[in-house]
């Protein structure tokens, strides 16, 4: 996806979090990113490298959280796992399948000095 | 791009502002609340490695104008006055320069035509002074600030019963072919306004224009999708009615815009029978993002070997609540259905603002009442 954009949308997460506080640098980013959120991990990790560079988070180590993809099946009635946004519902084989939860983009903490 | 806001990146445009650009736009800011934590904690299962340090709790709230209302915000360092200006356009174009300069024309200003550009550089804030390792709880969405910009827009939208839609689709499936005849047929039905997003030029909103409607142009430069802060500065540029149709027509491509919110009532992806039936598997956040898919171009089917059956088992199998309509905006074909689905969501649109209107006026009137009998 816009893997470009989320790196600036992240930098700005962090830079608005320690705006005015006494913070040397970020030298740990953690993140939180759903399975059904469309994001390339690896082109993220590069555009990230590139967008932190020259900031206070130049350098940060990530840790990426990867949160499972969640549906509701509409024929079972209940709660299943998927992978992807098209997967068959696990149970009962169709494609009633809403997603749910799993697309989740967060900066969810940062150490910093 | 604008610092403060850190919107946009690559060079933004969009049509509209003038030169002097004090940027007085309406957008609340969205509360921060930061965190501070002191506490040791030994490895956390997530982590790989031990954090040991200590944290205090001391609350840095940093929440910005708790009046949800109107609060202009300058755009630091982009907007220079001083800057040089560069860049004649004919109809009075606004671009934030690439460096953070503001180059934009102040040709014979047309109504309509005015262009917005935003520059790029993220603004960097550096704090020096003494520092201690320690962890900082964020817990934010990484597009939060785009969701608070698109929450601002969306309450504007609401209370102004307007209904607007946000087209996505690949370039070339027919979207501004379709917009320009969905303008031409609804004429005399229902105001239309239209913000075109495109990297470059301001062909499509001149197409548009000379239908008679107000169009603005959003130029993302690098960026390939609309965010909603640009399209709230072209929303405060654009000659909206009351209880009229906004159609925000955004950068062709079918990945990225189905991450942003506008602030739109919801998402129409319009994809052309030329393109082949497996998009929706190849392109599913787009299609799980839409409401409507407007399968278009379909008087070309019998040239084609599309196969129509797999392509709509395809998208309903990413997205089964995803509504579906056939049009043709070249033969007229299936666009009748088409107007009366955006008629039917403006006049939904329209009877939510009359009973937001109705309540507010049952409060004014006991207020009224209560103020009379302390009188």
């Amino acid at each position: 996806m816009h893997e470009m954009a989320l790196a600036e949308g992240i930098l700005q997460v962090v830079e608005d979090a320690v705006r005015g506080q006494r913070v040397r640098r970020v030298t740990e980013i953690r993140l939180e990113i759903g399975a059904l959120a469309g994001v390339e991990l690896e082109a993220l990790r590069f555009c990230l490298d590139v967008v932190l560079r020259d900031s206070l988070a130049e350098g940060a180590e990530l840790d990426l959280d990867l949160t499972p993809g969640e549906g509701w099946c509409l024929a079972c009635g209940q709660r299943v796992t998927i992978s992807e946004l098209f997967d068959a519902c696990p149970l009962c084989g169709g494609y009633q399948v809403q997603a749910t939860g799993g697309t989740e983009m967060r900066v969810k903490e940062i150490l910093v000095d | 791009m604008c610092t403060t806001c850190g919107c946009g990146q690559g060079e933004t445009r969009i049509e509209g502002d003038d030169q002097e650009h004090a940027h007085t736009h309406e957008h609340a800011h969205e509360h921060v609340h930061e965190h501070w934590h002191e506490h040791t904690h030994a490895d956390g299962t997530v982590h790989s490695h031990a954090h040991t340090h200590s944290h205090t709790h001391g609350h840095a709230h940093s929440h910005g104008h708790g009046d949800q209302t109107e609060r202009p915000h300058d755009h630091e360092g982009l907007h220079d006055a001083a800057a040089p200006h560069g860049h004649p356009h004919a109809d009075a174009d606004l671009h934030a320069g690439a460096q953070g300069r503001h180059e934009h024309g102040h040709g014979q200003e047309q109504g309509q035509g005015q262009d917005l550009h935003y520059g790029q550089g993220p603004a960097h804030a550096h704090a020096p002074g003494l520092s201690q390792a320690r962890m900082v709880q964020i817990e934010r969405d990484i597009l939060s600030k785009n969701d608070a910009y698109a929450a601002d827009n969306r309450r504007r939208l609401a209370e102004r019963g307007i209904f607007a839609v946000n087209l996505v689709s690949s370039p070339g499936s027919g979207k501004t072919t379709l917009l320009v005849e969905t303008i031409r047929r609804l004429k005399g039905r229902a105001p239309i306004a239209v913000v075109e997003g495109d990297q470059q030029t301001t062909t499509d909103a001149d197409r548009i224009r000379a239908t008679g409607a107000p169009a603005i142009q959003v130029n993302t430069g690098k960026g390939c999708h609309l965010d909603a802060h640009m399209v709230g500065h072209a929303l405060e540029r654009l000659a909206l009615a009351d209880e009229s149709l906004l159609l925000i027509e955004n950068v062709g491509n079918l990945v990225c815009p189905a991450a942003f919110d506008l602030g739109e009532a919801c998402k129409v992806v319009i994809l052309s029978v030329t393109e082949g039936e497996d998009k929706p598997l190849k392109y599913p956040n787009m299609f799980d993002a839409a409401r409507l898919m407007l399968l278009n171009k379909v008087d070309l089917l019998p040239h084609l070997r599309f196969d129509l059956e797999a392509c709509l088992g395809y998208a309903r199998r990413v997205n089964p609540g995803l509504e579906v309509l056939q049009v043709s905006a070249t033969t007229g074909q299936g666009m009748d259905a088409w107007l009366d689905w955006l008629m039917a969501g403006l006049d939904q649109a329209r009877t939510a603002r009359a009973q937001d209107m109705a309540a507010l006026r049952r409060r004014i009137a006991e207020l009224e009442a209560q103020l009379a009998a302390r009188g």
